[in-house]
């Protein structure tokens, strides 16, 4: 029989933002745990006063997915990502347990002064299409839902969705600080849909079976008997919610405007655009397009500029996460891009008839894209590993991936059977070996997977940096030749 | 998700030759939608309700990089309005049907996510016929089905929506009020602060009592004189519909709260109820095809909701039995092999049921059994087994002599 009452209590804390509050917030109820820093390069931590108390580091996205699948029992993220898996399954085995009252900011609904929105009403009425950008996309549809829009697209981005609008997003739900933080990015706050504050979760089956009293009652000074700030966006009750809400005038953004002195930006459409990658490879990028002879202004910089400037007038230049690059280059948003051949060939396996070509490889960044597993696994290739599921042993494979549809593929092809993927945004090796059996993953020595007690098992293939274009832009006759000439100065950058 | 076995598709198949019999001899024509349509043909105010969009499965479609989402189909009237404004618009007068499957998720993964519905839509045409009309043929396929003890409620969606109005809320609450009440909720706005004790009575009378004829209604329209104009005019509408069914001798229930599920209605409402189950529905919809940016047509119609009628009807075994035929081979060899199957494709063309067995197995459940032998003078053995006769047979023209003779 299962004895409940000794059995081990995991915790899911986060990475990131949180990181610092929460690990305060344990150490003044004494539930702290060794090595929960930001400097930390371990994943897994003890209690030191519950020995039956572990916990994990986790990404702050996968810790609701985390907790509702039964990996953990208790977790602590933001409400944002709570709410974000909250309104796509309702019924399902997550639980918030309470607000822990420290966070900044909310996840707003944003547009821009040239999208001519200027009510939440208009919205509903409006008979053209609305794109909306957001990395909440579940968030983001519940909100065009329950508005009734008649057209909208809701593209979901990793990150950077601040930089979208007015070209190419008319709307954007995003984390701001504060109204007035917002308008400083020459955005106009239309709604506020929920407040970020760090959230205690639970998953149900564990709430209902399994003694999680004593851990509790440590938070127990700490949770709030109600929650003014957390409650008014319940999303059982969202209908209600969306329309109660209270709505913005354009006067008032207006006023707050004039208040901070910003005057209404104006980007002018460009011939061309370009997407730049932020994050790792944005130093590399840099460099290379200074050999190249392309100046651009603010891409080196330390605090990133979404809208750097070239010397060249006809081209427009955004920054946006490497991820999302391929995408917005299919849609046309952008006519030339740098990012990664690993999120061109994500794209790809994704849409295999997408736009998108690449034109040559920058050999900046090269890392491998990798199969590994844990160390005690009894395989050493993946034919290995075909057998080992078959006979049944791990079946289904549980595999974690930022790259999804990769993974898929790859599994497909090598006909594993039965897997499971667990998508993760960064980090996988953080799964192995108690939450996924398999990871693939980009690794440039191999030696954080080592670290962590993994071995590599198959290299999928090599990336590095490329530039890739739209085919439409590329044939397209008025932009053909200034096409030519940006490429052509780009690859000059390769010597 | 289910499995529909044989005397399931039984069931199933009587159902949908029924319906299909009834509304081309009322002339209607069958059409068939695509399961995959664009998400943004549900999403306006006027189609699907926020907690019925909450449930659909959508998705990316394949050039998913323009973001455009499409959703396997979660409803049967949406659906077949777009066909007539894409591809009928230019006919004055539509009457379509249809057998389709629609698609719902819900949180606890144990009911069915795919159910199936018969439905009939009518587009253009004048008011108050076309009503009537969806009416009957609905109550007539029920009829011809042979279930009994079905009820018929009829609502008015523009009375409630004038209804509404009476309490004064403001666009955000009635919105509100009107999802609640197409969830069923009437005890919300019960519970609302009325204005007047007008109001308090009138609410009373309708949602109190269960007229059963016209008169109910002349009864209402003679106790509140001072109702809004809206009101009466969706009463006469209300009125003129049931003074129709009663010269028709259509029984019926007035219930202003079987409204159930569907915003997009404008006119009357009606729902069937079966052992506690409903079991159809449909109303009037004068709206929907301009939102979706149709002309000014106005349309009606209703479904048959296809899983719940399967219960109510008896279970039936394939009549196999009766006039079926058994042709088995002796053996395996080619020249058996071969009388057999030329045996079994004259019964068959003669308009028999023959079925091949070759594993020698003993069957009982059929009216004849033929045994290929080869043999010579009389390579048949010809069982009846009805009259438990055995005897041989010289030539298939015997064969198909004797057993037409039954």
């Amino acid at each position: 029989m299962k004895d409940y009452q000794a059995a081990y209590i995991k915790l899911a804390l986060p990475k990131g933002r949180f990181l610092s509050p929460t690990a305060s917030l344990l150490a003044e109820i004494d539930l702290g745990f060794e090595g929960y820093s930001d400097k930390t390069k371990q994943y897994r931590l003890r209690s030191a006063r519950f020995p039956s108390l572990s916990a994990k580091i986790l990404q702050e996205k996968d810790i609701p997915i985390q907790v509702a699948v039964g990996n953990y029992d208790l977790g602590i993220c933001g409400l944002d990502w709570v709410e974000e898996f909250l309104v796509k399954y309702p019924a399902g085995a997550l639980v918030k347990i309470a607000s822990l009252n420290y966070g900044e900011g909310g996840i707003h609904v944003v547009t821009s002064a040239q999208a001519g929105i200027t009510s939440l009403d208009e919205l509903s009425a409006r008979r053209n299409d609305c794109r909306i950008v957001s990395e909440y996309p579940n968030l983001a549809e519940a909100f065009a839902l329950n508005l009734r829009m008649r057209r909208f697209r809701i593209f979901p981005v990793w990150g950077a969705a601040e930089a979208y609008p007015p070209e190419n997003a008319d709307l954007a739900v995003l984390w701001g600080r504060s109204r007035a933080h917002i308008a400083t990015q020459g955005l106009i706050p239309l709604e506020k849909l929920l407040p970020v504050t760090a959230f205690l979760i639970a998953n149900r089956e564990s709430l209902e079976n399994k003694d999680l009293s004593r851990i509790l009652m440590c938070f127990d000074s700490k949770l709030t008997a109600d929650l003014p700030a957390c409650s008014p966006y319940d999303f059982g009750r969202r209908a209600e919610a969306w329309q109660a809400g209270p709505q913005t005038s354009i006067e008032h953004e207006l006023n707050i405007r004039k208040e901070l002195k910003i005057s209404r930006p104006s980007w002018p459409a460009k011939e061309i655009n370009l997407a730049l990658p932020d994050g790792h490879q944005q130093a590399s990028t840099a460099q290379f397009l200074k050999q190249a002879g392309l100046t651009v202004q603010g891409y080196a910089e330390e605090v990133v500029r979404r809208r750097p400037s070239a010397d060249l007038d006809w081209l427009g230049i955004k920054v946006i996460r490497p991820q999302d690059i391929p995408l917005q280059v299919a849609n046309g948003n952008f006519d030339l891009a740098i990012t990664g051949e690993d999120w061109l060939r994500e794209h790809l396996c994704r849409f295999p008839s997408s736009p998108v070509k690449k034109l040559f490889a920058l050999g900046l960044g090269t890392v491998k894209v990798v199969a590994a597993v844990s160390q005690e696994m009894p395989v050493a290739d993946i034919d290995e590993l075909r057998s080992f599921v078959q006979s049944s042993k791990f079946a289904p494979l549980r595999v974690a991936s930022e790259y999804i549809n990769i993974a898929d593929k790859y599994l497909r092809d090598n006909h594993i059977n039965p897997y499971k993927l667990i998508p993760t945004w960064g980090a996988s090796e953080a799964f192995l070996p108690e939450d996924a059996d398999m990871l693939i993953d980009n690794t440039q020595t191999g030696k954080t997977l080592k670290q962590h007690q993994l071995k590599i098992i198959d290299v999928l293939f090599q990336s590095s940096a490329c530039l890739i274009a739209n085919k439409d832009s590329l044939a397209s006759s008025d932009r053909k030749e200034k096409m030519k000439f940006l490429t052509q100065k780009l690859r000059a950058g390769l010597l | 998700m289910q499995d529909l076995l044989p005397e399931d598709m039984l069931r199933f198949r009587r159902i949908e030759d029924t319906f299909r019999t009834c509304c081309r001899n009322w002339g209607y024509q069958e059409v068939r939608t695509p399961t995959l349509e664009y998400l943004y043909l549900f999403t306006a105010t006027g189609t699907l309700t926020p907690s019925m969009l909450s449930k659909v499965y959508s998705f990316l479609d394949w050039d998913g990089w323009s973001g455009e989402r499409v959703v396997l189909r979660p409803d049967g009237t949406i659906s077949v309005a777009r066909l007539y404004i894409d591809n009928l618009s230019e006919q004055e007068l539509a009457r379509l049907f249809y057998v389709t499957n629609i698609f719902a998720f819900e949180g606890t993964g144990k009911k069915n996510r795919e159910r199936w519905q018969c439905g009939a839509e009518f587009f253009g045409g004048a008011k108050l016929a076309p009503d009537v009309e969806i009416v009957l043929l609905a109550e007539e396929v029920i009829r011809r089905l042979g279930i009994s003890n079905v009820r018929l409620q009829l609502s008015h969606a523009g009375l409630v929506k004038a209804l509404l109005k009476e309490f004064n809320l403001s666009p955000a609450e009635e919105a509100k009020m009107t999802n609640r009440i197409l969830e069923g909720n009437w005890q919300a706005l019960t519970k609302a602060k009325s204005t007047t004790p007008e109001i308090d009575r009138l609410m009373a009378a309708l949602l109190g009592l269960k007229g059963k004829s016209s008169s109910f209604l002349h009864n209402v329209r003679a106790s509140f004189p001072k109702v809004s104009r809206d009101f009466k005019s969706s009463l006469e509408d209300f009125l003129s519909i049931t003074t129709l069914l009663d010269n028709l001798g259509c029984s019926y229930e007035i219930d202003i709260a079987a409204i159930h599920g569907f915003e997009y209605y404008t006119g009357i409402c009606f729902q069937f109820l079966a052992a506690g189950e409903k079991i159809g529905g449909g109303g009037r919809y004068d709206k929907l095809v301009p939102l979706m940016n149709g002309e000014d047509i106005p349309a009606c119609g209703f479904a048959l909701y296809v899983d719940p009628l399967m219960k109510l009807l008896p279970l039936e075994k394939e009549k196999k039995g009766g006039s079926g035929i058994l042709v088995k081979g002796q053996s395996l060899t080619p020249e058996i092999v071969k009388a057999c199957f030329a045996v079994a494709e004259s019964l068959r063309d003669a308009g028999h049921l023959a079925e091949l067995d070759f594993t020698g197995r003993e069957e009982s459940n059929y009216r004849w059994v033929i045994l290929v032998s080869g043999k010579k003078p009389s390579p048949f053995v010809l069982t009846d087994c009805v009259q438990k006769r055995r005897r041989e047979v010289a030539s298939m023209a015997e064969i198909l002599k004797v057993v037409s003779e039954g």
